[in-house]
């Protein structure tokens, strides 16, 4: 216990007076403030004169300003955060010949990842939080709506959310610096999976469901939703997918189920546009929670990897 | 002569890598206050052997004990006991050299005020007590090693490990860097176990050596008697360099 905590300690300090922290805050921040700012602009000129809708203040973080909303950005985004704060993390030191001095110090081993990973974890933290206030304040100036308890309570939940979604790309960027020795290797393996992730996943399982369910036109609704469904079930393996269908539903209350529109049969939009009143908080949860344990698993799949690799590993310098 | 106590102890150790072996059934002792050094051309095991004592890499076969512990068993235990000075040790480069020992102090748990009197203590043996606020990155290579004494001297071991504690150092700052193991050793009583390929270097600090060969221990004991059995010389009559290459032409 004592290893992890002096190791958090010193990568957080090492952190904080890195130039790679100031400058990833610094960008950031820039990006939210301009979406929130134009999300703002936008909203307001929406409602002049109409009557104002429940959950007005998490507009802010689903409409989209400019080309895309703060929610759509920290899932394409956030992910470089993680890589960026990992990539390094076992390699450098391996290469710089402290690893060697760390573990021969009265440690566990896995005391020397783990105290890295929170450290990092609480780093996404401070920055995705700071974001979040950044908006609310931007919030509060250009629309001039105070959020409820119940809006509080959802951009907590997106939080956490968006938390774990950047550790888990953390934890990934930690296991590339495991498996490959040259940082550059480890940063280029870590963006070659952010880009599978981003793009061919949605490609490949929009490919994929029609190469499985051919085409029979808008006569056959049965093959079409049939077709959907795959491909769904395809890019859920993204975690992008899985933080973008989960924060949905927890940020836009009005989304009742985190599938598209086409799996609904008719009857059921339509009942949908009937009583569309906001989900509950409560059943909002229960909706992703499958989504949110999905995305801690995956999590937990990648420290398992990292442990079992680093334990075994040779830990010379040459 | 007395009977000494070992305080480490290895039986048939032995290490493959690929199925080939780095160290091959090595079996030695190291006694208490000694400074034992590990001789051997690069590429002999003398830094896997190293590293199997500290249980940072697992024997395939074999036993040892580190002060009456197995470092394969309880690697933390050992470790805490130890004082390791790693054959090219690399260093936190934007630390100074205070910041460094005391990351070292907190690894091993000290308390803020043992810490602070343990890190001046060892400052002031390796004489880095003035130059202890400047940033690492700034030493020079023989400044560095002897940094790397002082890491070694904060957990206030038993037992010190040094991997090849003069390599890439000129002449001069060599030997003050083994006047001052030397001193460590007779001073505080410490335990060596010093592996080095430059023998001249070291002979004259060794109680005992052992040679090692291609993962072999090819002959160990004081000089004095290796030298009678291989060159049938009396003593002040050989260097190291001569009885190893006797060795190494056999081997
Ligand atoms: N990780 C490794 N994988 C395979 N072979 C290794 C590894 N580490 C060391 N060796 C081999 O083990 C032998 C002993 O190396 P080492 O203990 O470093 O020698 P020394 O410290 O005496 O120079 C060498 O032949 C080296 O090639
Ligand atoms: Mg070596």
């Amino acid at each position: 216990m004592n290893g992890i905590k002096v190791i958090f300690k010193k990568e957080l300090s090492d952190h904080f007076s890195s130039y790679r922290f100031l400058l990833l805050f610094a960008m950031i921040v820039m990006v939210s403030l301009v979406t929130v700012y134009m999300a703002g602009m936008g909203i307001t000129k929406d409602l002049e004169g109409v009557a104002k809708p429940k959950f007005v203040f998490l507009m802010l973080f689903t409409s989209s300003g400019m080309q895309f909303s703060l929610v759509q950005f920290v899932a394409f985004f956030g992910p470089l955060i993680g890589l960026i704060l990992g990539f390094d993390t076992i390699n450098r030191e391996r290469n710089e010949g402290t690893l060697s001095k760390l573990l021969s110090q009265p440690i566990y081993r896995d005391a020397v990842i783990n105290g890295k990973f929170l450290a990092g974890v609480f780093i996404i933290t401070v920055i995705m939080a700071s974001v979040m206030l950044f908006i609310s304040a931007m919030g509060l100036m250009t629309i001039g709506v105070i959020p409820g308890i119940e809006e509080v309570w959802r951009m907590f939940i997106y939080l956490v959310i968006s938390i774990f979604y950047i550790s888990f790309w953390l934890g990934l960027a930690i296991l590339f610096s495991i498996l490959f020795r040259n940082v550059a290797t480890s940063a280029l393996a870590a963006m070659a999976m952010w880009i599978f992730f981003s793009f061919f996943v949605s490609i490949g399982a929009n490919a994929f469901a029609s190469a499985l369910t051919p085409d029979a036109g808008e006569s056959d609704p049965e093959s079409a939703i049939r077709r959907a469904r795959i491909e769904k079930a395809l890019s859920l393996t993204s975690p992008m997918e899985l933080y973008t269908d989960s924060t949905a539903t927890i940020i836009d209350p009005m989304r009742r189920t985190p599938r598209s529109f086409i799996q609904m049969g008719f009857m059921e939009q339509l009942s949908m546009a009937r009583f569309s009143g906001p989900l509950s908080l409560g059943q909002s949860v229960l909706v992703v929670l499958p989504y949110i344990i999905s995305l801690m698993a995956i999590t937990v799949l990648c420290f398992a990897i990292s442990y079992a690799v680093f334990m075994r590993q040779e830990i010379r310098s040459l | 002569m007395e009977q000494q106590k070992a305080i480490i102890e290895t039986q048939e150790l032995t290490k493959a890598y690929n199925g080939q072996a780095a160290v091959d059934r090595l079996s030695f002792n190291v006694n208490e206050g000694e400074i034992f050094g590990f001789l051997g051309p690069n590429g002999a095991g003398k830094t896997t052997t190293l590293l199997m004592l500290l249980g940072l890499t697992e024997p395939t076969a074999g036993k040892a004990r580190v002060l009456g512990v197995d470092p394969a068993r309880d690697p933390v235990r050992v470790k805490g006991m130890i004082g390791y000075l790693p054959e090219n040790m690399g260093f936190y480069r934007d630390m100074n050299a205070w910041q460094s020992l005391m990351y070292i102090a907190e690894l091993n748990g000290l308390s803020q005020d043992a810490a602070n009197r343990r890190i001046e203590s060892a400052l002031r043996t390796v004489s880095l007590l003035n130059e202890s606020k400047k940033e690492v990155g700034s030493y020079s290579r023989g400044m560095r090693q002897r940094l790397g004494i002082a890491e070694v001297l904060v957990k206030e071991p038993k037992v010190a490990f040094l991997d090849e504690p003069t390599l890439g150092l000129d002449p001069d700052t060599a030997n003050r860097m083994i006047e001052l193991v030397e001193g460590l050793c007779r001073v505080k009583g410490m335990t060596v176990l010093l592996s080095s390929h430059l023998l001249h270097q070291v002979q004259k600090i060794c109680h005992r050596v052992g040679i090692m060969i291609n993962g072999r221990m090819v002959a160990q004991g004081q000089m004095d008697q290796l030298a009678e059995e291989k060159l049938g010389v009396g003593r002040e009559q050989y260097t190291l360099e001569e009885i190893y290459m006797k060795y190494f032409r056999e081997a």
